[in-house]
């Protein structure tokens, strides 16, 4: 075989790779859509889950989900942007420096089910809260923070050093610099990092089940009082996701449609992923766009 | 008669010594600058002549393990001394790099950004203050009519002409160019050094070059720095016709570097 072969080979390789990668994503995909399709009806997004008959919806559990996304978000992006920037910009090169990147890659791989364990005795049982949609948002803080951490410090990094010395020779403090010159340039990064963050925080289980609990109080939709404890705001009641809820009706459900929930489920939580990603992104080039003047 | 004695020095540089860990890049240099006048730096690559302009507006702190030791004083006042404050000092001494590097955003933002971050708020004054910029950087008629696109869609010369308006929007003192027009074609580098020429009516102009027919094109007087050490500096007329060290001659002459 000669070097040409070899280079088509190895195009053949990489493209059936490719193929075989992405029927496997739509062939998944599409059998979700396609079972769970069919349930998707404004009146099974809308009502509460029920838990003996038939019929229940899912309307507490996607509205649990989106909650405890804002309210992760609103710890994991300034705790991660905080962080990413010590990590890029002030830490020095030294020992202490160097821990702290080892502790941060061991918790990002840290099983998310240790990290309910670990939400389990902090945020739950230490505060006496109980299982809260609170309690929740910090345990998928915990464990989403090292990536996001780890995704800033990339971004910040990843400007070009011409950048940043040409804002420190127009006499710019270090902090105006990071804050006019690098987290701009640095956006479109942190911006992925947040959008990748939110779909775990949106497909995550296993640290919610202990956290924020796999129960949904009945919830009045008209009170929107946040110290209500019948109120969707409430950050202090027990709050299924429908990650969760998924789970929940898989292994303990008693309703007779397991099946029809949990592929509706399903559907809805793939497409959910899938608006917000592409609304997040469509906004952040509306914003990029206008930071850096690109028509 | 003597330039050197009826100009005033901006800069006078005495006994500068200049470390990166335990490579001892600058030796013992001695050196004024004249207001008013290009300075050309020139030398084969290595010699010094970046850590000696970075050293100006104390840029060469931000390289790890960097030491200094002697005087460089700045309108009477050494820069080596604790607490010079680095906010003024680079008001006063812009920096133009070798690569082009604006920032991200408009043309009128990266222009009106040194003005804003040292006070100017009114959007009038900010206007003129980013037209006169632009205006003496040569670059005013080519880009008036797209002020609020982005700046990374400008060529490469016209980038370098907008850093230059950056620059100078601060109004400073003194210009560094670290070998501004080593990225660019030769009808860009004509431009800039067109420009060098009219901006020292205002400003205090020090570039590195290594481009020696550029060096006698546009400058006043010219040091030669050699691997650390600065051999010779005079009026450029006569480094580039009867200078004193073989060194230089042998430099100049093209025989090496």
């Amino acid at each position: 075989m000669n070097s040409r072969q070899r280079d088509q080979l190895a195009t053949l390789v990489f493209y059936s790779i490719a193929a075989g990668i992405t029927a496997l994503l739509f062939g998944l995909i599409g059998y979700m859509l396609y079972q769970g399709f069919p349930k998707l009806t404004l009146d099974f997004l809308t009502s509460p889950s029920s838990s003996f008959k038939a019929g229940g919806g899912i309307g507490s559990q996607l509205f649990n989900s989106f909650y405890i996304l804002v309210l992760t978000m609103l710890f994991t992006i300034p705790l991660g942007l905080g962080g990413g920037i010590y990590m890029a910009e002030y830490a020095r090169d030294n020992k202490l420096t160097s821990t702290i990147r080892t502790c941060i890659e061991v918790l990002a791989s840290l099983p998310s089910i240790v990290i309910g364990m670990f939400g389990l005795l902090v945020f739950v049982n230490l505060t006496g809260w109980g299982y809260t949609m609170i309690g929740g948002a910090l345990a998928l803080t915990v464990f989403n923070l090292p990536v996001m951490v780890r995704v800033c410090e990339d971004a910040l990094r990843s400007v070009p050093r011409e950048q940043k010395e040409a804002s420190l020779a127009l006499g710019l403090t270090h902090w105006h610099s990071i804050k006019t010159v690098l987290l701009p340039a640095a956006f479109p990064g942190i911006l992925t990092g947040a959008i990748l963050a939110s779909g775990r925080v949106f497909g995550e289980a296993a640290s919610l089940l202990f956290t924020a609990g796999i129960t949904t109080p009945t919830l009045d939709f008209g009170n929107w009082n946040p110290f209500d404890s019948v109120s969707p705001l409430n950050i202090f009641r027990p709050a299924e996701t429908l990650a969760v809820h998924i789970w929940s009706v898989n292994t303990q459900g008693l309703i007779p449609d397991v099946r029809a929930v949990a592929d509706g489920s399903a559907a809805v939580l793939i497409l959910a992923v899938l608006v917000f990603n592409l609304l997040a992104r469509w906004i952040g080039s509306l914003l990029h766009k206008k930071i850096t003047a690109q028509a | 008669m003597s330039v050197a004695t009826a100009q005033a020095q901006i800069f006078s540089v005495r006994n500068l010594n200049v470390w990166y860990g335990s490579q001892h890049a600058l030796k013992d240099i001695e050196l004024p600058i004249y207001k008013n006048e290009v300075t050309a730096i020139i030398g084969p690559s290595g010699c010094g002549k970046s850590t000696f302009i970075k050293t100006l507006n104390l840029m060469i702190q931000h390289v790890k393990r960097v030491r200094m030791s002697g005087e460089l004083l700045y309108q009477e006042r050494n820069l080596l001394d604790q607490g010079v404050d680095l906010v003024s000092l680079r008001k006063q001494v812009g920096m133009v790099f070798q690569k082009g590097n604006p920032f991200g955003k408009s043309i009128f933002e990266n222009v009106a950004y040194g003005p804003r971050i040292h006070g100017m708020s009114k959007k009038k004054e900010l206007e003129e203050t980013v037209e006169r910029a632009l205006r003496d950087a040569f670059l005013w008629d080519e880009v008036k009519d797209r002020l609020h696109t982005s700046a990374l869609g400008l060529s490469g010369g016209q980038q370098q002409r907008l850093c230059i308006a950056r620059t100078i929007a601060t109004r400073p003192e003194v210009l560094l160019m670290d070998e501004p027009t080593s990225a660019l074609d030769p009808i860009s580098t004509s431009k800039i050094e067109e420009l060098a020429m009219q901006l020292k009516k205002d400003y205090t102009i020090v570039m590195v070059t290594h481009n020696m027919q550029q060096a006698a094109r546009v400058s006043d007087r010219t040091a030669f720095f050699l691997m650390g050490e600065l051999i010779e500096h005079d009026e450029t007329g006569k480094i580039f016709s009867t200078p004193n060290d073989t060194r230089t001659e042998n430099y100049v002459m093209g025989r090496f570097g």
